[in-house]
């Protein structure tokens, strides 16, 4: 039975994503504890809501560099992405800096409302055992108005008015901008091979 | 999905488990009754819901209070949408989106033809209730998207419970001034009418209810069409 450590920064609602690992059959612990996220086989970084809001909580908690010393696999879903990353745009605040890039906010474009809340086809774009058995153009459902762009470590992209890194991976770092708890079966299979995942 | 009280969750949790396997990409919980009759909704159901569906889910009705939309949300609904309440206090909207992000701030709007322009109604849960808020659409739709709305469904009472399709002339008026996610409402009747509601006006969703509980249009096949037709959509 493997453990898995979602980390409450806070604000976030975590229901929908504890409900889609207990339909896969684990419980998952919220918790802003050190030790245990340290200790858990797995470790979760969820985030709705502001980026700075999100990263005065993890400092508060004496969570930043634990995350960044983790070695267990990680993943991080939509805000929690991009707080993996550099830094935001958004209040222009440093993030923990796993990945390299800036978040930045999403333009409003022919078809391309802000906050972009829906569902879009998203293209894989490098290998990685998170994202196995998935098919190019699968959808996933999205809700964010930053972005971040396109880098070396992104796996899978997506388009708004212009393309956006989908899902990151380095190391034992995954991150998913869209969420994976409420895009039906794609996003179910993503969580299933990240409880599956040895890096 | 409409319903009236708490006795019906059993109810509730089977469609939602089988809008969820047909392949619904979001669900809206109607409670209808809840603003004219002033009551506490009872919202258990809520979190039983959440814990179904793997697919995102709004709550409406009765929301009244930033404490009322964090009980929804904290119980996993995703979003959750404001019609009359906003309506009576308009600041309602920038409080929920400053406490929650405007993600989840959807507003719903109910919208009738009078002479020649388009006006909102509120109490629409209750045809005795429901009367002319005086507000122009196209206004109330500026000052809702200004006040931190994440998104807007229109309901076209003209056409709502008619069949005859969506109102794409109102809708894509609004679509034209609208910056945020739109979602029609109000007239599905046949797979034509939701492939001409995205053609024509352009609309990030279509909602409907009754053709979809009736199964007289099963989701799957609706989807295959409009992809057939290229709309951009998740079969």
């Amino acid at each position: 039975m493997t453990s898995l450590a979602i980390i409450d920064s806070g604000g976030a609602n975590i229901t929908s994503l504890l409900s889609a690992f207990e339909r896969l059959g684990v419980t998952a612990e919220l918790t802003s504890d050190a030790t245990v996220i340290r200790d858990a086989d797995r470790v979760v970084l969820p985030g709705v809501g502001a980026a700075l809001d999100a990263m005065t909580r993890l400092r508060e908690a004496r969570l930043v560099d634990v995350i960044r010393d983790l070695k267990q696999p990680v993943l991080g879903v939509c805000l929690g992405m991009q707080l993996l990353c550099d830094a935001s745009e958004e209040d222009d605040v440093d993030c923990l800096g796993i990945f390299p890039g800036v978040a930045q906010k999403l333009s409003v474009g022919d078809n391309c409302p802000v906050p972009n809340m829906g569902w879009c086809a998203t293209q894989l774009t490098a290998p990685h055992p998170v994202v196995r058995d998935l098919e190019q153009d699968d959808y996933f459902y999205y809700v964010h108005s930053y972005a971040v762009p396109e880098s070396e470590c992104s796996i899978a992209t997506a388009t708004h008015t212009r393309p956006f890194s989908a899902m990151l991976g380095r190391d034992n770092f995954v991150a998913a901008q869209f969420h994976p708890e409420r895009s039906s079966r794609a996003g179910s299979r993503i969580l299933n091979n990240f409880l599956g995942w040895t890096p | 999905m409409r319903f009236r009280n708490h006795r019906i969750v059993g109810d509730i949790l089977e469609l939602a488990a089988r809008y969820r396997d047909e392949g619904a990409d979001e669900l809206v919980f109607y409670d209808i009754t809840a603003s004219p009759d002033r009551r506490t909704v009872d919202r258990d159901w809520v979190n039983s819901v959440a814990r179904l569906l793997d697919i995102p889910f709004c709550v409406a009705g009765g929301i009244k209070t930033v404490a009322d939309a964090e009980d929804v949300l904290n119980k996993g609904a995703d979003k959750i949408s404001v019609n009359s309440p906003a309506l009576a206090d308009p600041e309602l909207i920038g409080k929920l989106a400053r406490r929650f992000g405007s993600q989840c701030v959807v507003i719903g709007i109910d919208s009738q033809a009078d002479s020649d322009d388009w006006f909102v109604y509120q109490y629409t849960g209750d045809p005795d209730k429901t009367q002319s808020s005086q507000r122009r659409t196209l206004d109330w739709v500026r000052e809702v998207q200004d006040r931190g709305a994440g998104e807007i469904v229109l309901n076209c009472m003209n056409q709502d419970g008619v069949r005859r399709g969506y109102d794409c002339e109102q809708l894509a008026a609004v679509r034209a001034i609208c910056d945020v996610p739109l979602i029609a409402s109000g007239g599905a009747g046949s797979r034509q009418h939701f492939r001409d509601v995205f053609a024509a006006a352009n609309v990030d969703g279509a909602l409907a209810a009754s053709v979809f509980h009736s199964g007289e249009i099963p989701i799957p096949d609706l989807k295959q069409y409009l992809v057939d037709q290229q709309v951009d959509i998740r079969l």
